[in-house]
């Protein structure tokens, strides 16, 4: 199930390994629940405050400027090309916490298990959140686990809260984006929610169209230290990549227009994209980051970018106007103007 | 996409757009038929690139948009019933039945599945047999082929927790509805290129020649639209009334004769209503005699159900291409694509929600 050849013990410790499936008593606050935590989550994830084993962390900060932020994933199906709910969990928050111009250090975990789910599955979720938060450089300092009846869940939700160290000097805001500057994305766009939906679509194409879940902070480490003057950073996610300009458009009170000539799309993705009836505009993405800077900055974050192995791709996709204040237009690639509206509901498959 | 990119190309289409401006000395009134291609003019915002004396109309081609309201409700009142999984295209979910929504009906825990392939639907209903599966069978020539062979396999493999709620449509008896309708404007047609690869074209020979206009088969991408706009005002601006095909890497004269053949074995036409427009002659397909035990409607007993249409709403002239979607008062204010008072305003294919993805809310610089 695994793409990324992550290598780890695929077999669940003992006396986990004596349950199949995760049993109501496992959130029940006894024994198991016990055992549960001890072997399933408390091995794999420890560090220094972990096993401090408190009810809450104590956590240390060397910055007056902290940022914050929590996220729930509940996505269907769990396994996708590219990755799973694991490391999408640990990777979603780290990145918010990156959008926010911070150092991500300690991020909480939250799992919601529906009775009867496989042992082995969440075992290999938490190898998953393990690699994540160790090849991210984060720690896991609290959580939680509860278990819910059959029926009640879908498999496995898992919340992640996290925290990070502004870096200092910048001043990042969703109201930033300042006319003339250049929008910048890290790489293809819609790769994420193509490898869902052709998965829970059962659709099979020549090549397989991974997840693009990555945590983002280690490639903005080189951005921050380079350039203070980055104006907005968004993670284009749930809606696409119209959707979060649309927010930025609105908030920052400026036009917007893209390039579609320029928008990184993957050939495969775009051919789904075809088939599926989407538009990669409104697919998700997990590993993507927005960068609004003065344009005189521009090259040097791509520079930076570049050498990064998620950001080899980056490209300078639209620009900030101050014409229609709050609208997104796209330049078509036969040279005419469109709309980019915000997406209304779900995309939804077309009959034909 | 080597093969879409092509038709997508810059070059050529500043080519065709000068040759149509160089050959367009009067105005026309052109109707493309069918939904797809008015998403791809709006998507492309090839309004932008035309001479303001083409005044392009958009045609009923929208599967979802027509879909009469009889139909959206006994497809609510099925997927209500706890027996029975409800099998839907996904651009149904949302289309408003005269009380509420599929999508509605699916978050109080209704059964509805969203398929892509029809043949899809025949293993929901294997794998539950203790369930009643409908399939809601909507669209043109286009989708039916598909449907009929998949009732043609749920008969040889004895599938009897199978069932069909057929709304399919046929597009030539609309162009003709139109047509003949004295406020009619329409002075040619681009013809809808997906249709006619099923059926071909040699239907609309005697359409063009009764009712005067060219009917241009067209396809989807930016040149191939140009290319039947161009074919079309050639024709208008010589006078000359006949049927020819700009997209001939898809469209044969005869079409597809296996699909035909299945259509004439499982189903014949019948006067169908069409939501906003009214009933058509001979413009619906029903189930033969042979396979009514895959016929929803007979079934379940759907007779009976009355409905409530929105009198907000202007969704017929709209697909008659008597008023343009920004025309109608509620656009943009009353109904949006989250809160759709017609189906134009749901579907990727109506004209409305096309408009007001691609043109903004505000009442959008289109030409009128």
């Amino acid at each position: 199930m695994f793409e990324n050849n992550i290598s780890f013990d695929l077999t669940c410790p003992l006396p986990i390994a004596n349950y199949d499936s995760v049993q109501m008593a496992h959130g029940g606050g006894g024994r198991l629940t016990h055992q549960l935590i001890e072997q399933m989550f408390f091995k794999q994830f420890k560090n220094d405050i972990l096993e401090q084993a408190h009810d809450g962390a104590f956590l240390t900060m060397t910055s007056k400027n902290i940022a914050f932020t929590t996220d729930s994933f509940v996505i269907n199906p769990i396994f996708f090309p590219g990755g799973n709910i694991g490391e999408l969990a640990v990777n979603g928050t780290i990145n918010d916490l990156v959008c926010c111009g911070a150092k991500p250090l300690y991020i909480s975990i939250a799992f919601i298990i529906e009775e009867g789910f496989p042992m082995e599955e969440l075992w290999q979720v938490v190898q998953s959140i393990k690699h994540a938060v160790d090849s991210a450089g984060v720690k896991i300092v609290t959580g939680d686990t509860k278990v819910v009846e059959k029926g009640k869940g879908d498999k496995i939700y898992i919340n992640t809260t996290g925290i990070g160290e502004v870096y200092p000097d910048i001043s990042i805001s969703p109201q930033n984006a300042k006319p003339g500057d250049v929008i910048i994305i890290n790489g293809n766009i819609a790769d994420h929610g193509i490898a869902i939906m052709s998965n829970r679509e059962g659709l099979a194409f020549e090549t397989v169209i991974k997840s693009d879940t990555a945590a983002l902070n280690h490639m903005m480490d080189g951005v921050f230290e380079k350039c203070k003057k980055i104006h907005v950073l968004r993670d284009p996610t749930r809606g696409g990549l119209a959707s979060t300009l649309n927010e930025i458009a609105l908030s920052s009170r400026v036009g917007i227009t893209l390039f579609e000539d320029q928008l990184p799309v993957k050939e495969e993705v775009r051919g789904a994209c075809e088939i599926l009836g989407f538009d990669p505009l409104y697919v998700a993405n997990e590993g993507k980051i927005l960068i609004i800077l003065p344009e005189e900055e521009a090259l040097s974050v791509l520079e930076s970018l570049r050498l990064h192995k998620f950001g080899k791709d980056s490209a300078i996709i639209g620009r900030i106007t101050n014409t229609d204040p709050g609208l997104v237009k796209l330049k078509t690639i036969i040279g005419t103007t469109r709309m980019v509206d915000m997406i209304s509901g779900e995309q939804l498959p077309r009959i034909c | 996409m080597k093969y879409i990119d092509d038709y997508r190309d810059k070059d050529l289409v500043e080519k065709l757009v000068k040759k149509i401006t160089d050959s367009c000395f009067n105005p026309w009134t052109i109707m493309e038929i069918c939904g797809g291609q008015t998403h791809s003019i709006m998507k492309y915002n090839l309004l932008e690139l035309l001479p303001s004396k083409i005044n392009l109309v958009h045609g009923p081609g929208c599967p979802v948009c027509v879909t009469p309201l009889e139909f959206i409700d006994k497809a609510i009142y099925l997927a209500s019933r706890k027996d029975i999984i409800l099998a839907s295209f996904g651009d149904m979910m949302r289309v408003p039945g005269s009380q509420t929504d599929l999508m509605s009906i699916k978050a109080k825990g209704g059964d509805i599945r969203m398929f892509y392939s029809p043949l899809e639907v025949l293993k929901i209903a294997v794998d539950h047999p203790d369930k009643k599966v409908v399939l809601f069978a909507v669209g043109f020539e286009t989708t039916a082929p598909a449907i009929a062979l998949t009732i043609k396999q749920a008969k040889i493999q004895d599938i009897g927790n199978f069932s069909v709620l057929c709304s399919h449509v046929l597009v030539p008896p609309a162009m003709e509805a139109i047509l003949s309708s004295p406020s009619n404007k329409i002075q040619g047609f681009l013809a809808a290129g997906h249709v006619c690869t099923i059926m071909g074209y040699h239907q609309y020979h005697p359409i063009s020649q009764k009712y005067k206009v060219p009917i241009v088969v067209t396809g989807f991408e930016p040149v191939d639209i140009l290319m039947g706009i161009y074919q079309t005002i050639h024709l208008l601006e010589h006078y000359e009334v006949k049927v020819e095909n700009a997209y001939s890497r898809l469209v044969t004269e005869a079409g597809n004769l296996p699909a035909q053949r299945l259509l004439e074995e499982l189903f014949e036409p019948v006067d169908r209503k069409w939501r906003g427009i009214g009933t058509i002659p001979q413009s619906g397909l029903l189930l033969r005699r042979e396979y009514w035990n895959f016929d929803a409607d007979r079934i379940f007993q759907l007779e009976d159900i009355r409905t409530n249409e929105a009198n907000e709403c202007i969704a017929g002239q709209v697909l008659q291409g008597l008023q343009k979607p920004n025309q109608c008062e509620a656009f943009g204010n009353l109904c949006t694509p989250e809160k759709p008072l017609g189906a134009p305003m749901v579907s990727s294919e109506g004209a409305c929600a096309a408009y007001y993805r691609y043109s903004g809310n505000n009442k959008p610089k289109a030409h009128v």
